[in-house]
């Protein structure tokens, strides 16, 4: 029994770990955005108040599913919290 | 950095309701606001000293916004936004005096993501009548299904995205001070804390004022 609750422990561990993968996905979806801010800014730098309110909008957006997998990871960290 | 994994302590129950540490550091900033607009509404005058021009500075902004995001007739929206913008950053910033943030808790975010929730089917319903709901089955009727789930993934989505940003950024603080607890923890605390507390309540505000837009227009 003790031996089954720490391999849960350690797979709940290693499940957070892996969770964070999904943070690839967030990170290039923010640069790809900031990218195409600073070509914008470039194109029309009287627009770059408005340009950066828009790139701030579309960033916390794709990073929905990044702190999805955070949230998931917080959930199997507590698992391993209540198991240890 | 255990206290911030064990959730937010009970502090006491009313009829067999806990009242928790997020709430009670809530009402301590609904207790701020309030106290601050009794006290800085009282001395008003034409010609503006420091103290007013910053929040006719705040004011006039939020009134530019959400005159470009919502339509110059929906400025009745203002007042609202700015409760819950300033509700959501102070709340957000409260980890700088070593409270525990009440967003860092899905309760609240989720609460507050519900007020959105009914504002968008309140106002989409009162203003378009029937025709509202049937713009549900747009583009045609088999996509019904799709637009509901839709329709309930934006407050989930909403509630996660404050939650998990704050709890995210608490839970490196607390790891951050664990490991070196003096002076350190300024710097990063003022990316965590200041920066991204403003910038995750204005995303809230900002996109609680997108999604009433699309649904009245």
């Amino acid at each position: 029994m003790e031996h089954s609750l720490l391999t849960v422990a350690a797979f709940a561990a290693l499940g957070a770990g892996t969770a964070m993968i999904a943070g690839i996905g967030a990170g290039v979806g923010q640069g790809y955005a900031a990218g195409k801010a600073v070509e914008a800014v470039s194109r029309q730098p009287e627009a770059r108040g408005q340009i950066i309110q828009t790139m701030l909008l579309g960033q916390a957006v794709a990073e929905t599913t990044g702190i999805y997998a955070l949230v998931i990871a917080f959930i199997l960290i507590g698992i391993v919290n209540s198991v240890m | 950095m255990d206290d911030i994994f064990q959730g937010p302590a009970e502090i006491f129950r009313i009829f067999g309701i806990p009242i928790t540490e997020s709430i009670v550091n809530s009402w301590i900033v609904m207790a701020l606001l309030i106290v601050l607009a009794l006290a800085l509404r009282r001395n008003l005058e034409t010609y503006p000293g420091r103290v007013q021009n910053v929040l006719e500075l705040i004011v006039d902004g939020f009134n530019n916004l959400v005159k470009t995001t919502m339509g110059s007739n929906r400025i009745g929206f203002m007042p609202y936004m700015l409760t819950l913008f300033l509700f959501i950053a102070i709340s957000n910033m409260l980890g700088l005096v070593g409270l525990r943030p009440p967003t860092a808790d899905i309760n609240i975010t989720l609460g507050l993501a519900l007020l959105t929730f009914l504002a968008i089917h309140f106002y989409g319903f009162r203003i378009k009548g029937f025709r509202y709901i049937l713009s549900f089955t747009e583009p045609f009727f088999p996509v019904l299904p799709l637009n509901i789930i839709g329709e309930l993934a934006k407050p989930v989505s909403l509630s996660f995205r404050l939650f998990g940003n704050i709890l995210g950024g608490a839970v490196l603080m607390a790891m951050i001070g664990g490991a070196i607890a003096i002076f350190v923890p300024v710097f990063p605390g003022l990316y965590f804390e200041l920066f991204a507390g403003l910038l995750q309540s204005f995303i809230f505000v900002m996109l609680t004022m997108v999604f009433i837009t699309l649904a009245i227009e």
